[in-house]
Parts: structure tokens; sequence; C-alpha cells
């Protein structure tokens, strides 16, 4: 089975700041995200996880390193239509669902907003309608067109957000921490509906939260990135069950379970971190699961793991 | 057990506040008790009252337009409702202390943290201002902060947002509560230091028996601190009972909805989450009947007729539904929700040998 690739980080470099003492957001990172995966990028606040996420979709000029979309470089120098192209290909869902809806638009005009900027649906009929099928698509119905932000909840903003992500039916999507602002019962509603529009649509995700549970739930490979660095990148069961780095043991050693017996017992296992020499790149421990370290480290630490 | 001390009681409290759109009756009669040195994790969603509960506490309901529309807060015996506001400066702070959920702005941010936390021992003790001193830097030292001599005369930005949540807690701690009210207290905190955190408050609760009420809609926070729960659902408490309880046989479908919508590391993702559908109820006319009622999938006629009152499920264990009505059909706990705790009681068992 081959798995087609469509996204590929190069030595992404994110630097903040003056060039004589940059703050390395992002530093040096490369991994690659699959045709109609979830990606789960996790990491404690300032880790650099949405500075990523905002990099790959142009948010900010890249300091270094190449992001190559389609085969296409994200960052090169594009026309005006190109950039559109792109634009309508990748699109982002944000975190907090009360900053990121316009408050003087309805619910229908935030979504159509897309089609003006890109030419679609020009008869008025066909826009309408379309506006109704992406708000049926997220659980929300016909009536909530004509409605203002601030007459929605907290749950249903964050559904016009990600039918306004999915007007212009892009491929990718980044969803930056997209169920943090949440309450749990709401948040599952929307993971729920995440899962079921990448069923139907094929969609690819970047999820990028620090939530782990979730982040397991949802993900199908997960990144965990510590200070502008992915230290560990493979499949989410893997990351889970048999982590190697020790960031990650004392990551997940923190995450609290809603099982009182064992959390009674829980030992944290706290981190120190150990700064790796330059020539530090990424080793393979298993199939599609790579550490991040000099060889004797990550020797040592997959010794370590339990198994 | 029966030594155990009663630090809290509080009987039928109805909180309401006055808007232009109306009444919003947010706390709608609310019973719980605390002893000392227990720790209560109060769970619910937002506009649940679970906030409103723990600030009538400390009575910080602004009034107008909050109302204290009836019931009684026994602290220590004294009913809190009736107490003047001089009176209850005397207790606020030291006899009840808070932890706010943001460490960003609860603290003062043009004072060094060591005048913050001297002040409230100057406020409630007398003493000379350099014992006050040493006692504010064994505080922070107790918090588990390097260099507390260095630390007592730094500002709050040159701390990190885990550090200043501590210093928080040693503010808490300066006049010895023994209650301490904690309101979301590692929300706005990462999962590594959250632990932490966590860890540091149940050690400061062996040491000094203070007992604690916990804020928070993280179900896995509640199973890692509390001794027990009560679950809040449109101003009332829906289940109530030990940790274990809520937990391993959880009796109200609000409960199995939160438990359910919750991953836990090992779900299939295949299947979806259990999902509680719609969104809380309009406080400002609350649903005649079960409130849960709109949201329950396996309501029944009676719900939306008559609320149901608190059915014992054991000693400790009690739930506000009508399933436990001796006439309601059997009901079985959603299939995810059970099967979670079947691995979980797996666990257990494996564990044990």
């Amino acid at each position: 089975m081959t798995k087609e690739k469509i996204l590929e980080i190069k030595n992404l470099k994110q630097h903040f700041g003056s060039p004589s003492s940059p703050i390395k957001a992002v530093d040096g990172i490369s991994f690659d995200v699959y045709k109609g995966e979830t990606l789960g990028l996790v990491g404690e606040s300032g880790c650099g996880k949405s500075t990523t996420g905002r990099s790959i979709i142009r948010l900010y000029d890249i300091t270094d390193g190449e992001i190559i979309f389609k085969g296409q470089n994200v960052h090169g120098k594009k026309s005006k239509e190109e950039v559109k192209a792109f634009n309508r290909e990748m699109q982002m869902i944000f975190q907090d669902p009360y900053a990121s809806l316009n408050p003087r638009m309805t619910a229908g005009e935030i979504i159509a907003e897309g089609f003006t900027i890109h030419g679609l649906y020009k008869n008025k009929k066909e826009r309408q309608m379309k506006i109704y099928e992406l708000l049926e698509a997220v659980g929300l119905n016909r009536e909530h067109a004509n409605r203002y932000a601030h007459e929605f909840s907290g749950g249903q903003r964050q559904r016009i957000g990600i039918a306004r992500a999915l007007s212009l039916d892009p491929s990718f999507i980044i969803a930056d921490e997209p169920i943090s602002a949440l309450d749990v019962s709401i948040q599952a509603q929307v993971v729920n509906l995440l899962k079921q529009l990448q069923k139907e649509r094929g969609l690819t995700y970047l999820f990028i939260a620090h939530d782990l549970s979730m982040v397991k739930y949802i993900s199908d490979r997960i990144a965990v990135m510590y200070r502008g660095k992915i230290l560990e990148i493979g499949r989410a069961d893997d990351i889970y069950h048999h982590p190697v780095h020790p960031y990650t043991k004392s990551l997940l050693s923190a995450i609290p379970l809603p099982d009182p017996l064992s959390e009674k017992r829980r030992t944290r296992i706290p981190y120190e971190h150990t700064e790796v020499p330059d020539s530090a790149t990424y080793y393979e421990v298993d199939e599609e699961h790579f550490v991040y370290g000099t060889e004797s480290l990550v020797t040592e630490w997959a010794k370590a793991r339990t198994k | 057990m029966e030594t155990r001390k009663k630090v809290v009681e509080v009987k039928d409290l109805r909180i309401n506040f006055k808007t232009y759109a109306g009444l919003v009756q947010a706390v709608r009669g609310v019973n719980f008790e605390l002893y000392e040195g227990e720790t209560l994790a109060i769970v619910g969603e937002s506009g649940s009252g679970k906030s409103v509960t723990s600030n009538a506490l400390m009575k910080l309901i602004p009034q107008p337009p909050g109302i204290y529309a009836s019931g009684e807060i026994l602290f220590d015996g004294k009913d809190l409702v009736k107490l003047t506001e001089k009176q209850m400066t005397k207790i606020r702070g030291n006899d009840i202390a808070m932890i706010f959920q943001d460490p960003m702005t609860s603290l003062n941010p043009t004072m060094k943290v060591g005048r913050q936390i001297t002040e409230v021992i100057l406020q409630h003790r007398s003493m000379p201002k350099a014992e006050a001193k040493q006692k504010a830097i064994q505080l922070i030292d107790q918090v588990g902060i390097p260099f507390p001599e260095k630390r007592y005369n730094q500002y709050p930005h040159e701390f990190s947002g885990g550090m200043r949540q501590r210093i928080v807690i040693a503010i808490a701690l300066a006049a010895d509560p023994k209650l301490l009210i904690a309101d979301e207290p590692t929300t706005a905190l990462d999962v590594t230091i959250q632990a932490q955190i966590l860890e540091l408050m149940k050690e400061i609760q062996k040491t000094s028996k203070t007992s604690i009420i916990f804020i928070t809609h993280d179900l896995g926070v509640v199973a890692n601190v509390a001794d027990r729960v009560a679950v809040m659902y449109a101003g009332q408490i829906v289940e109530y009972g030990t940790v274990n309880d809520i937990f391993y046989n959880p009796k109200h479908p609000y409960t199995w909805g939160l438990l359910g919508s919750m991953p836990d590391l090992d779900n299939d993702a295949e299947e979806l989450l259990h999902t509680i559908p719609g969104s809380p109820p309009d406080l400002t006319h609350p649903p005649k009947g079960d409130a849960f009622a709109a949201r329950n999938e396996f309501a029944m006629a009676i719900d939306y007729e008559q609320e149901p009152p608190m059915f014992q499920v054991s000693d400790t264990h009690f739930a506000k539904t009508w399933l436990l009505h001796p006439d309601a059909p059997d009901v079985a706990i959603p299939e995810i929700v059970a099967k979670r705790i079947r691995t979980f009681a797996e666990k257990e068992a494996q564990y044990n040998d």
C-alpha cells in the first residue's frame, strides 16, 4: 500500500524577532502528511505547534526550509491566481469560535465570503443552495443562514467556522485547537462531525491540540513537538503505547484519565531536557516511527522503553 | 468515620440573577456537605451553575443583580448567607480562600509577589512585618518554587504560568484556610504543569487537613483529585457520590453522556464518541420537569411533567433521575461507557495480580 504524500515539510524554520537574537519558534522540522489521514500535532503552549500550522498555510513568511503541497512549493513566488488556487485547496479552522467570526456578518455571509472572493456561484439562487448545503453538512439548518454570530452557542459557532473552511471544497484542513474552547459534551459533537466530514469528503487534517486524549482519538499519526522541534512522530497507537522519547513519556504520564483507581497510583515522569548536538537527526525505531536525537541516545531510549 | 468534622453544609441554595431578559435561575436548590480534609469536585459544563455555587460560598455574588433567593450555607455552624459584608471580610481569605482559573489575571501585575503574600498574612494576623516576610518566603518554598528569597522580590511577569498559579496557591494558603475553593485552577495550564499543580494541592491537603472544593469540567482531573463528586446540570446537582460511585457505577444519563463524550487512550478510532445532543436549557425559563429531559435519549413521559427527586442508590450515592424509580423500565448504560468501565476493571484486576 503506497500512501500519497499531500504535504511535505522539509527543514522548516520560523524565527521571530531580530536576526541577531531570534526566537526560534519552529527550528528545523520535517514531516510528511499523507492524503486522507489525520496528523495530530501535540505539545505544550509555546512549543511552536500553532506557528507550524500558520506557516504551512502562508500566514507567515517562513525563515527557511520548504513546504511542498501537492508537488508545489507553498512559499514560492506566486501570482494572485496561484495564491487563490492554493487558498481553495487549504483552509483553516481556528480555536476561538468567538473571535474568528465577524460579528457584523450573518452566518450565510460568513460562509459565502469565499465565493465572492473566488467568483464562484454567481447565480444568487445557486449560491443560496450551496450555503444551505454547507449548513446542513455541519449539522445546522437553513434558518441559521440569516442569524448573526452572537445568536449562536460556542459549539454552533465552531460549526459555522467548519462550514466556512469547507465552502471552497479544500482537500487539506488545518484545525488549530478547534475544540479547546468548547464544553466536553460539545467537544465530542465537533470531533464526531470532523471525523464524519473526513470520511464523506476524503479530507486530510492537520489537527493541532494540547488535549492528548482527544488527539489520540482523532489522529492516525501523531507528532510530538517541544521547543520548536518535533521529537517523535509515528502512528497514534505506537506513540501512546510504545513511546520512545523521554519527553513523550513524560507528557503521556501527565494525562489525567477518567479512572479514579489508576489515578490514585499515577506517577508522573518528570522530564529533564538534554540538549542534543546539531548532528541530531531522525532515527526510525519502528516502522513509520521516528525519534529525534543522536544515534546513541535513540538506541538507549529505544532499549529503555516499555514494551 | 463518625468523628469526621463537617466543615460546610449547603442546604437548598437558590441563586437568581436579575437581567433585562428576565430572572435567571442560576442555582436551583443545591445541597451538599464537605468534611475536614476532604475534596469535593463539582463537575459540569459552562452555565451549569458550578462557579456561581462556589462564588456564593465566598459571598462573591454581586447583589444586585444577584439574589440569594433561599437556602443556607453553614460554615462551622454559622450561616454565611446572613452575615454582613463586614463579618464576611473576616472569613474571606482567612477561613475560606479561593484559587481562580487564570493566574495571569488574579495577581496584581504592579506589585511584587512577596508583598501580595504578606498583604494577606498581615490582613488576618497581627505580626511584625519581618515575621510575615519569613512566613511568605516559607510559603513560596512550600509551593515548590526554587530560590524563594529571590522570587519574593520579583513581579508576576517574571513567572511562568505554572509558577504564577503556585504563587496564587501560596496566597490562598497564607492564612491557613479551613476551606479552599479552586475554580478550574488548572484549565489554563499545560498537562505537565497541571499534573504538578494537582500533586502540590494534594500534598498540601495531606499536611494541613484543608477541605477543598474543586470545580472543573475535566473528568480526568476529577478522577485524580476528588474523594466525592457532584455532577451539576442546569443549576442543580443531578448526581452525587464518591468518586468510585460516579466513575464505575454512574446512574444519571447526563453523567453517562459526560463519561462517554471523553475519549480515553484505548478508544477505538473507528467508533464515534457518545455525545449529548443539543445544548443546555435557558435558565430564565427552566423547563418543566427534568431539565435534562430534552437531551436525554431515555426520557420518559414523566420527565416532561414532574421534576425527579434525589433517589438514593447507596449510602453515599444519589442521583436525580426518574430512571431510578422502581416503576421505571430497566435502561442499560450506553455500551461505550459500560465497555470502558469493564476495561478499567480488567486493568485493575491485572494490577492486583
